[in-house]
């Protein structure tokens, strides 16, 4: 099969050995379990328990938000001892609205309703009940799996593609996913082609995953729609444009969804996740995670509740050989550096790193020398040099208009800088700062649209008043009248 | 013949009026300054006062007219002021600006629920009814501080925004 790939990409060393031969391990149930209310794209999840209920495993803790949000299930059972904040998994060091879970080791599961066979149910039937077991991408965006379900609806799936590329170097959650339990992400795979009503299934998988790629080829033997797409190895292949480029030939239009090519994308995770909720009852609770890096003791992945600690993840591997001079949470080119290691774990953390100091660059940065590395590199087409320095110069709609908007912040030019300029670094700042802009800007017309509703009101207000005060005036005149 | 003259004298009759009223458009204009409308449709419109003057047209007046800087607007903030200096042509300084926004908050303990404070809201941010405990609805509050002044038990603080991962965003990079 012959691919038109992508533009511009990187091959970054890929340390995938440290992890990816060893089994996932199931973590034992930590102590405590710190479970954000938010931890999927949109608003936070509202706390329904109280401080001193006993929960059990898998029972809703917290109901979706208002507008885009995910409900929150406890992850094992235990008793509610505090509903506060604790530090997120951001790198701001701000901190979340979580429910800390003194769990009770017993990991007794909450009765859900009886299992239907979901093949014989409708789609929205199966789209609500994904919702409600608060499934999310696990790719990393963690955008709630049913919106994206439903935004089928109305446009003609030809492909489904469920994304195994794991291109960031260190990650191995999806490779081992896919070796040790193939056949329930096929399965999860046949059921979003069900809801989605897609006419066939492309599982797509990086050529570095050879066993990956076997034990998924051997999953998929039984179902002719469903196929195996090997692809090159090259970052950014997981991301899902560059995927949907490489196996529809297709580039999605800026500011367009890939629905409007008949093209809907999964990650292996969430296609796993998606057949645990149906076929087992299981909401979202638990993760597939790299614990790697050069500071960890034995890198390794394994099976974690929501909520854990990573300090508590990072002893369960061994612990580390010294003072991590970074961790971060996912890959390195696009993950998030966490503020400590109390943050707890959350759904869409498909790894957790502690890096030693020779593995980060920590170069200082020098002069742009325009050699247009960057250039080659971005797999957007966009012009990465004169995106920054707009940024820096804070001119935010130019940078917009040079492409900012379209930049998926991968991180490849970056790589590739010879100057050790942190491009991204300014991509942040200026989405940050364009975003922020428009948040005000916001908030300066709802102020508006309020001052305005508050004259009106107070002119009508006025105005019934006139009218009482009249009324009554003439029914005393008329009274005074009569009994004359 | 009565309805042939009624329609003529109508006829000329509109004729007269129109003609005298658009020659009276003319004569009595009054001449705005575009530019100031344009500031004024951008102003908050909250008439809070914060900036030192009646409100936010006779403030938008004094911005053009260059009497005082486009930085002060408390509830505009930072965007107000560049958007206005955009529109002005000139350069600020936004580095002296707060960023942060301090919102109203009323003590539970000491509020009697007068309803004093929510009738002197512009923004109608303050919730509650007679004798009973008020609230302030935060995404509606500019901070103008029209309810400080209005309270008798001085139950209301101003406290800064509470922090909040979605407004948060990296800093600019200290960088070559």
């Amino acid at each position: 099969m012959l691919f038109s790939l992508f533009r511009g990409g990187v091959h970054p060393d890929g340390f995938k050995e440290l992890s990816a031969n060893r089994r996932i391990s199931k973590l034992p149930i930590p102590g405590r379990l710190y479970v954000p209310l938010r931890q999927h794209a949109g608003t936070e999840a509202i706390a329904i328990v109280n401080v001193g209920d006993q929960v059990l495993k898998g029972q809703l803790i917290g109901r979706a938000g208002r507008g885009l949000s995910a409900p929150i299930h406890a992850p094992t059972s235990g008793e509610v001892i505090a509903i506060e904040p604790v530090v997120a998994a951001h790198p701001s060091g701000y901190s979340t609205k979580a429910v800390i879970i003194r769990t009770d080791r017993r990991d007794q599961v909450y009765p859900q309703p009886a299992l239907v066979d979901p093949f014989i149910q409708d789609p929205e039937t199966l789209a609500k009940k994904v919702a409600d077991y608060g499934i999310v991408g696990m790719g990393g965006a963690t955008f709630p799996s049913a919106v994206k379900l439903q935004s089928a609806v109305g446009y003609e799936i030809n492909t489904l593609i469920i994304n195994g590329g794991e291109c960031e170097p260190y990650l191995t959650a999806d490779d081992r996913l896919m070796r040790e339990r193939p056949d329930t992400i096929v399965t999860g795979s046949r059921l979003i082609q069900h809801i989605i009503k897609a006419k066939r299934v492309a599982i797509v998988i990086e050529d570095n995953k050879k066993y990956a790629i076997a034990a998924m080829r051997n999953a998929t033997e039984p179902y002719r729609d469903v196929d195996i797409v090997v692809v090159p190895t090259r970052y950014p292949m997981g991301s899902a444009k560059q995927m949907i480029q490489v196996v529809t030939k297709k580039e999605v239009p800026a500011g367009k969804l890939s629905t409007e090519l008949g093209v809907l994308l999964y990650n292996v995770g969430t296609a796993y996740a998606t057949c645990e909720c149906l076929m087992e009852n299981k909401p979202l609770v638990s993760r597939i995670v790299t614990v790697s890096g050069g500071a960890i003791k034995q890198p390794q992945n394994v099976e974690a509740l929501v909520g854990t600690p990573l300090s508590y993840l990072i002893e369960h591997c061994g612990g580390t050989v010294e003072e991590p001079a970074r961790l971060l949470m996912g890959g390195p080119m696009m993950g998030l550096v966490m503020p400590s290691a109390d943050a707890p774990l959350i759904k869409g953390a498909g790894g957790v790193l502690a890096l030693q100091a020779h593995e980060i660059n920590q170069t200082e940065s020098s002069p742009c020398i325009r050699c247009g590395r960057c250039v080659s590199a971005c797999p957007m087409g966009l012009l990465p040099l004169e995106m920054a320095n707009r940024a820096r110069s804070q001119d935010f709609d130019s940078a917009s208009e040079f492409g900012l908007k379209d930049c998926i912040l991968c991180g490849s030019c970056a790589y590739v800088c010879p100057s050790h300029i942190p491009l991204v670094h300014y991509f942040q700042y200026a989405k940050g700062e364009i975003s922020q802009k428009n948040a005000a800007q916001k908030r300066t017309e709802y102020t508006r649209e309020l001052s305005e509703a508050r004259r009106v009101r107070q002119e009508k207000e006025a105005a019934a008043k006139a009218a009482a005060k009249a009324a009554k005036s003439k029914r005393r005149k008329r009274s005074a009248t009569t009994t004359d | 013949m009565t309805a042939l003259s009624a329609l003529l004298v109508l006829t000329l009759m509109g004729l007269l009026l129109g003609f005298a009223l658009g020659l009276a458009a003319k004569v009595f204009h009054v001449e705005t300054d575009p530019l100031l409308d344009e500031v004024s449709a951008l102003m908050p419109g909250t008439q809070c006062g914060q900036c030192g003057y009646a409100g936010c047209n006779q403030a938008a007046e004094a911005m053009v007219k260059g009497e005082t800087p486009v930085t002060c607007c408390p509830p505009g903030g930072k965007t107000l002021a560049a958007t206005i200096a955009g529109k002005l042509g000139i350069s600020i300084s936004l580095d002296s600006m707060n960023d942060e926004l301090l919102l109203a908050r009323v003590n539970p303990g000491l509020c009697t629920g007068c309803t004093r404070c929510y009738k002197a809201c512009p923004t109608d941010a303050i919730v509650g009814a007679n004798k009973q405990i008020h609230g302030v609805i935060m995404a509606a509050c500019t901070g103008c501080g029209s309810c400080l002044a209005a309270c008798p038990e001085r139950c209301i603080d101003m406290v800064p925004e509470s922090k909040a991962l979605d407004s948060w965003h990296w800093p600019k990079p200290i960088a070559a």
